[in-house]
Parts: C-alpha cells; sequence; structure tokens
C-alpha cells in the first residue's frame, strides 16, 4: 500500500485560498454603495434572469460574484433562515448580522472541512432609517467577515473598480448618483465608457419604503427602462 | 431509484416555506398537533364533552366589483355567549394582489394568516416571480386540510381569498370548506356565524359592474344587516369609532380603505336606517 504523502495544514489552506480566488477573479464584478436614499446593488450581469442581486426580508439584501450554483444555494438558505426566524420570533428580530454570522459560519465550514471550498465571495446589506445605522457586511470564501463602510466592492478587477468607487463616493448621493458612480467603477478596467443597461442589473434598498410605497419590503429591483431613466438625469 | 446526489437536490429542492417549516421546524406549525390527547385523562377533559373555549372570528363578505375584488369584516370575536374582542382584525392583505379574511378559531387563523402571508413571499424571493391566483388559492387550500385534525376537535378555520388575477385582467373570489376543499365564487360570497344575513343583503344589494365606492357601502351595509340578526357579529361602533375592516385589489394592488371613508358610508346608513323607522 502506497503512503499518501503529507501536506502541512498552512500549504492545504494556501492552496484552497488560491483556489477560491482564481475562481472568483475570472467573474465581473459587483459594487454595494451605501447613500442617502438607501443602498444601491450594481452588478455586472447580461442575464436577465440570473441574479447575481437578491432580495433576502424586508431591509435585507444579498449580493455575490463567483460560482452561480454556490451563490444561489448560500442565497436560498439565507432566505430559508430569515423567514423562519421571522416566522417563530417577529419580523424586526432579522437582522444583517444575525445572516452574516450564519453565512460566516457555514463558508467557514464549507472551507476546511469539504472537498473544495466555495468560490464566492458575498454581501449582506441591511438598510437604516439613517444612514449612519446601514449595516453592509463583506463574506469571503474562508468564512471571514469585515463591517464595511460605505461601500463595498467584489469580483474580478475589484481593485480598479474599488479604487474609481473610493473615490467619488459620499454619503449625500442619491440613487442616480450612486449608480452611476458603480458604472464608474466598473468601466475603470475597460476600454469603453459606460454599459449598456442590458448588461447591468441593479437593486436598491429603499430607506423610506413605508412612507414612498406603503411597504416594509426595502427591495426593488430596477428595469432596464428605469436604469436608463436614472442615468440620463442631469448630474 | 438509486440514491443519487441530483435525487437528492431535487427531493430538498422547495419553494414551500409550510414544506420546510414542516421538514426543519415542524414545531413551528400552528396546524397538525393534536391537542386534546395532550391533556390528562382524568378532571375536567374527560367528562366534558364541549370543546376547548376559544374566541371565535364571525362574519367575513367579499364581492367583486368592476376593476377588482373587495372583502371586509367586523370587528368582533366572541367567546360562547362573551365578546372576546371588539376590535379583532380578520381581513388581511395575503401578499400584493390578494387579501384573505378568516372565519373561525381565531387563534389558529390568525397562524395559518400569518404562515400563508410568508409563505407566498418565500415563494417570490427564491424563484423571483409571484404564484399565480390559482396557485395561491390551491396552497390556502393545502394549509386548510392540514388543520383538519383540529378541526375535528371544534377549532376549525374557514377561509375566504380573494385576489386580482393579473393576466386575466379581474378579481376572482374563492372559498373553502374545512377539509379544504377550494370552490371559486361568482359575484360575492360570506363566511361565518353572519354569513346567512350577509349573503342575503348582498343578494338584494350587489349589481354587476359596481363601482369601488358603491362595493364599499354593499360590504358595509351587509355587515351591519349581518350584526342585526347575529349576536356573534359586531356592528359598526360610533361610540369607540370602530368600523370595519375592508380591502379594495384592483390592478394597482390590495389597499386597506382609510377608517374616515367607512366612518361616512357607516354613518349613512345607520341614518338611512333610522329615517326609514321600520323595526325589521
Amino acid at each position: 500500500m502506497t503512503q499518501q504523502f503529507y501536506v502541512s495544514p498552512e500549504q492545504l489552506m494556501k492552496d484552497r485560498a488560491d483556489f477560491a480566488r482564481k475562481g472568483i477573479a475570472r467573474g465581473r464584478s459587483v459594487v454595494v454603495i451605501s447613500c442617502r436614499d438607501g443602498i444601491a446593488l450594481v452588478a455586472e450581469n447580461p442575464s436577465p434572469s440570473l441574479h447575481k442581486i437578491g432580495e433576502i426580508y424586508d431591509k435585507i439584501a444579498f449580493a455575490a460574484v463567483g460560482k452561480y450554483n454556490e451563490f444561489e444555494s448560500l442565497r436560498q438558505a439565507g432566505v430559508r433562515y430569515a423567514d423562519v426566524r421571522g416566522y417563530s420570533y417577529d419580523r424586526e428580530d432579522v437582522t444583517a448580522r444575525g445572516l452574516a454570522s450564519v453565512y460566516a459560519q457555514s463558508l467557514g465550514a464549507v472551507f476546511t472541512a469539504e472537498q473544495k471550498p466555495f468560490e464566492v465571495e458575498l454581501a449582506v446589506a441591511e438598510v437604516a432609517p439613517i444612514q449612519e445605522a446601514d449595516h453592509l457586511y463583506r463574506l469571503t470564501f474562508d468564512g471571514s467577515i469585515a463591517d464595511e463602510h460605505g461601500f463595498i466592492v467584489m469580483g474580478g478587477q475589484a481593485d480598479k473598480v474599488s479604487e474609481a468607487v473610493a473615490a467619488g463616493w459620499q454619503g449625500e448621493l442619491d440613487f442616480a448618483g450612486a449608480i452611476r458612480l458603480a458604472l464608474a467603477g466598473l468601466v475603470a478596467d475597460k476600454e469603453t465608457t459606460t454599459l449598456p443597461a442590458s448588461a447591468l442589473e441593479v437593486a436598491v434598498l429603499d430607506r423610506g419604503s413605508e412612507s414612498s410605497r406603503g411597504t416594509r419590503r426595502a427591495f426593488r429591483r430596477l428595469e432596464d427602462a428605469d436604469i436608463v431613466a436614472l442615468l440620463a438625469e442631469e448630474k | 431509484m438509486q440514491e443519487t446526489t441530483a435525487n437528492r437536490v431535487a427531493a430538498n429542492a422547495t419553494s414551500s416555506f409550510t414544506e420546510h417549516l414542516q421538514r426543519e421546524r415542524p414545531d413551528l406549525m400552528p396546524f397538525g398537533q393534536v391537542l386534546v390527547n395532550q391533556l390528562p385523562a382524568t378532571g375536567y377533559a374527560a367528562h366534558s364533552a364541549s370543546p376547548l373555549q376559544a374566541p371565535h372570528g364571525t362574519t367575513i363578505v367579499a364581492m367583486t366589483y368592476a376593476g377588482g375584488v373587495l372583502m371586509a369584516g367586523d370587528r368582533r370575536a366572541t367567546m360562547g355567549n362573551v365578546i372576546a374582542s371588539r376590535h379583532i382584525e380578520k381581513v388581511f392583505p395575503a401578499d400584493q394582489y390578494s387579501v384573505l379574511g378568516i372565519a373561525g378559531t381565531a387563534g389558529i387563523a390568525l397562524d395559518i394568516t400569518r404562515l400563508f402571508q410568508v409563505e407566498l413571499e418565500h415563494y417570490e424571493k427564491i424563484e423571483g416571480t409571484l404564484l399565480s391566483l390559482d396557485g395561491k388559492a390551491n396552497r390556502l387550500g393545502a394549509m386548510v386540510r392540514g388543520n383538519l385534525p383540529m378541526a375535528m376537535q371544534g377549532l376549525a378555520v374557514v377561509p375566504l381569498f380573494a385576489g386580482f388575477d393579473r393576466p386575466a385582467g379581474f378579481g376572482r373570489l374563492f372559498s373553502y370548506d374545512v377539509t379544504g376543499g377550494r370552490y371559486e365564487e361568482q359575484e360575492h360570497h360570506a363566511v361565518g356565524s353572519g354569513s346567512m344575513f350577509a349573503r342575503g343583503a348582498l343578494k338584494k344589494l350587489w349589481r354587476p359592474g359596481l363601482s369601488e365606492q358603491d362595493a364599499v357601502a354593499v360590504a358595509v351595509e351587509a355587515l351591519y344587516d349581518a350584526a342585526d340578526d347575529d349576536s356573534a357579529t359586531g356592528g359598526p361602533d360610533p361610540v369607540r369609532q370602530l368600523w370595519p375592516v375592508v380591502y379594495v385589489v384592483n390592478r394597482t394592488g390590495a389597499v386597506r380603505v382609510p377608517d374616515r371613508d367607512l366612518a361616512a358610508v357607516a354613518g349613512r346608513i345607520i341614518e338611512s336606517r333610522a329615517v326609514a323607522q321600520r323595526e325589521a
């Protein structure tokens, strides 16, 4: 019988992390920006039906980059977690912090125990009545969790995109401004200076959904026509 | 059949919150639990044939009108001959385009309503699209059937479901029996203890192509008639400023009719009855 080669835990984890990073770097980027009107989530995504951005609960949205089947299963697990929690306690007891920590635990468990780590990076965003109380959590493939301020950029060319967004970010932005800023970031590594609405997936968490639309569900997906109209607004 | 990963994944993939709850947290389900067998066999429960006393919701009326559908419920809950609540609400939005009203054991009915609301929202979030109106009506039927063991112990729940069918472009109305049987109703319907009287009124007052305003007035008047003859149904209460709960559902969604409109409608009905000076 042949003896198995010894691989040090350090090397094993490093290999797994490299593998996951490579998978994520192939994908297109997603930008999540907290602004005056709420939180804008913008992804470069040519598919009109396979979403990278989704609603989790009343005030909570989800965005991801990486392998579709992996982050989709995480999104569905998040919706189940939130719905069970809201049903058994109360709707206001569902928080982004609780959800993010469940995600961190699952990602961590998969990273150490499974054959292959998840090639995904997630953002969990929760909108609050005031901007200072917004929550943006970034989760990586190994289960690390970070509490971000202002905006999150994930995916392929995250560094370049992040630079461009950081240069233009300010709390006073409205949705149109935030989406324009995200767009400027997404094209930072490209030859073109603009992306057509059909290549974008945009959703928002409305800060004032109760007063403006009479619903506690703050998540709203924007149609192509809405995106075009928002981008056409005077700067 | 061989248990493959693909089979297992497919079997576990459900868009139904109820199924998920049944599988993972059956203790949270509002029904499916046997109450009587858990009570001690001696003492009061053993030689009392009367079912558990619990608040009951009473009358719900619903009708179609030009451009949508409307549902209204009175505000009284009764426990035997006692008024358990004067301001209970028995009509709820199920999702953006549908409403449901509940008659029967209030505690279980409220939980089934909550479960149904989560069920519809859960499907919408998982699938990224709304369930069809027939799909919603069938899911509610399954829930009522799930409650059958408790209905046999006297804790029945009978809902009335109404929604706007967006592809068809009109409002539709569904009633249920305790076994979960689903029946589509034409024109109008009522459930609960005062429903006999409310339906009599609806037959005389409802006409095809009612405007939304007229439909609200017809609903309040039908409830008024039910309250007149059924002690378990509460009428408009000008002293406490309590009016029925009325929802209208049309192409733009479900909206609750504001109290100030209902106060005006109820005021007109009370006035016209006083002027007529009739006994019955």
